[in-house]
């Protein structure tokens, strides 16, 4: 992979450091700006039959910084009987888990922060980890409505949590690799019944898999219609009933930054991720893939991520909400014996085929 | 003190990390409250992930956030709380014979060293060690450690059903 370099130069530690925590800055906040603008603000109203802010800038397209001011200007308040050190770490566990997922994340050939062996499994296993910083969130808020939606969200997040790992499977079964590199390489350079114009991804023999994962997807960030935890109706907002000002902020970035990258891991794991079709340029390994391609890889990613972000978003405006227990009968009686026959299936064909 | 073949990278990482597992530890049996006992174990639990990292460990330390901090500890922290989890210092948490628990944690620490020294000694591994991959993990597991993996499923399937059965009212 070395011989197709982006910078010719040699960058020493602290620069390739400062050159990474840039770039995982970019890489979380500018998918979570675009999302809540582009999604959030415009297709929720078009969706409405109104317009969505407009005052700020063009098109309101400043509406974001509009908002952030407001929220940093506001003032930091807790209550009175709430555990005060818990009650700040909360939302800084969320959003550590959310930059955390972004290391293992390819975006070009050469350009990754981390190129982890199990790639796929620790970015499932750090997506857990927001799970305690909501918990705890709706624990020190000492509020009854903070403490339901705190353990309604453990509820549901341990429940679809475990579709979603057997969805991945079927992926690394058929890529033979946990590394989110090799399962782009694995789909770009692959081809179907010998035509190899389209690569071969994933989305096409793992539909089940794409399915589950995208409903398990939507059920880890909380969207409708699995919003139960933060349900405006029965729970105020649920754990982030007490929280405003920039620790409100933190909750909302986190919550648009994760929806950008578990979009960009699913359209890795299921759309070919930065790649196209090797076959169109003639490459076959990795070594062999134009420098170009670490600029309009992270590009054509980007693109499928947005498309990734629009199912979810389509869907989190169109149905109504779950009700509880239909939401834990569905993970656990209908998600999880699908994906478990998914899995025996891949196997079967990987080893017969 | 220290010879300097001895002052890198991952050992000095290995103290640091050993000391705040240490700290964590003696704060989870000392803090006054369940919620911030379970909080110092996930320190705990996460330094012991960061020091399989050290060792070259991926797929055991993933394995390790994975289970313990991302289930486990969740499991116990919702189950903390929905039964009691008052905001605040409680009097009441330490068990009156805390001491036994004390005798029986330091004659486990002898043992472990005693095991450790009998076992390695002045044994070290070889600088050329090619890192353990998950592949071979794996290998190993399907391979040679078929049969007590497959016993350890179905004492976990067990447990699982057992659970269930004890649950259930009906």
């Amino acid at each position: 992979m070395n011989s197709t370099t982006l910078i010719v130069a040699d960058v020493p530690y602290w620069g390739q450091s400062l050159f990474r925590v840039v770039g995982g800055l970019v890489a979380v906040l500018l998918p979570a700006g675009t999302i809540v603008y582009l999604f959030l603000f415009k297709m929720m109203s078009f969706m409405q039959s109104r317009l969505g802010p407009m005052e700020a800038g063009p098109y309101g397209s400043m509406q974001l910084f509009a908002e952030v001011g407001k929220w940093l200007q506001k003032e930091d308040i807790y209550p009175a009987r709430a555990d005060k050190f818990i009650f700040k770490l909360a939302p800084l566990i969320v959003l550590a888990s959310t930059f955390l997922l972004v290391v293992v994340v390819p975006f070009g050939p050469d350009a990754w922060f981390t190129d982890f062996e199990t790639g796929i499994f620790y970015a499932l296993a750090v997506s857990s980890v927001s799970v305690l910083g909501i918990l705890i969130a709706g624990w020190s808020s000492a509020n009854k409505y903070s403490l339901l939606g705190g353990l309604r969200a453990a509820g549901q997040l341990i429940a679809y949590e475990l579709p979603m790992v057997l969805a991945v499977i079927g992926v690394v079964i058929q890529a033979g690799t946990m590394n989110l590199q090799g399962i782009v390489l694995a789909q770009n350079s692959g081809s179907m019944f010998g035509f190899d114009g389209l690569g071969n991804p994933f989305v096409l023999t793992q539909f089940v898999g794409f399915i589950i994962f995208m409903i398990s997807v939507q059920a880890e960030l909380t969207q409708a219609p699995f919003d139960m935890p933060i349900a405006e109706s029965e729970l105020v907002s649920g754990y982030m009933t007490e929280y405003s000002g920039f620790r409100f902020l933190i909750f909302f970035i986190g919550e648009f930054a994760t929806a950008g990258v578990f979009a960009m891991i699913a359209s890795i794991l299921f759309l070919g991720g930065w790649g196209v079709p090797f076959a169109w340029f003639g490459w076959t390994t990795m070594d062999s893939i134009d420098n170009w391609m670490n600029l309009a890889g992270p590009l054509i990613l980007f693109t499928k991520m947005m498309g990734v972000t629009f199912l979810v978003m389509w869907v989190r405006f169109s149905y109504p909400r779950l009700r509880e227990d239909q939401l834990q009968r569905f993970a656990w009686k209908v998600l999880i014996p699908i994906s478990l026959v998914n899995i025996m299936v891949t196997a079967t064909l990987k080893v017969a085929v | 003190m220290f010879s300097a073949e001895l002052l890198i990278a991952q050992n000095i990482g290995f103290f640091i990390i050993a000391a705040v597992m240490v700290v964590g530890a003696l704060r989870v049996v000392t803090t006054s409250n369940v919620v911030h006992a379970a909080l110092w174990l996930v320190v705990v639990l996460a330094g012991a992930a960061a020091q399989y990292i050290l060792l070259a460990a991926e797929f055991v330390a993933v394995t390790q956030v994975l289970v313990y901090i991302g289930a486990v500890m969740v499991l116990f922290l919702f189950g903390t709380m929905l039964t009691r989890a008052r905001i605040g210092a409680e009097s009441d948490l330490n068990n009156k014979n805390w001491f036994v628990g004390l005798g029986v944690a330091l004659a486990l620490l002898v043992a472990m060293l005693i095991a450790l020294r009998d076992g390695f000694g002045a044994e070290k591994l070889p600088a050329d060690d090619p890192l353990v991959s998950t592949q071979t993990l794996s290998d190993q597991i399907f391979g040679p450690y078929l049969l007590p993996f497959w016993a350890l499923s179905f004492v976990l399937l067990a447990a699982v059903i057992g659970a269930i059965v004890l649950a259930r009212r009906d």
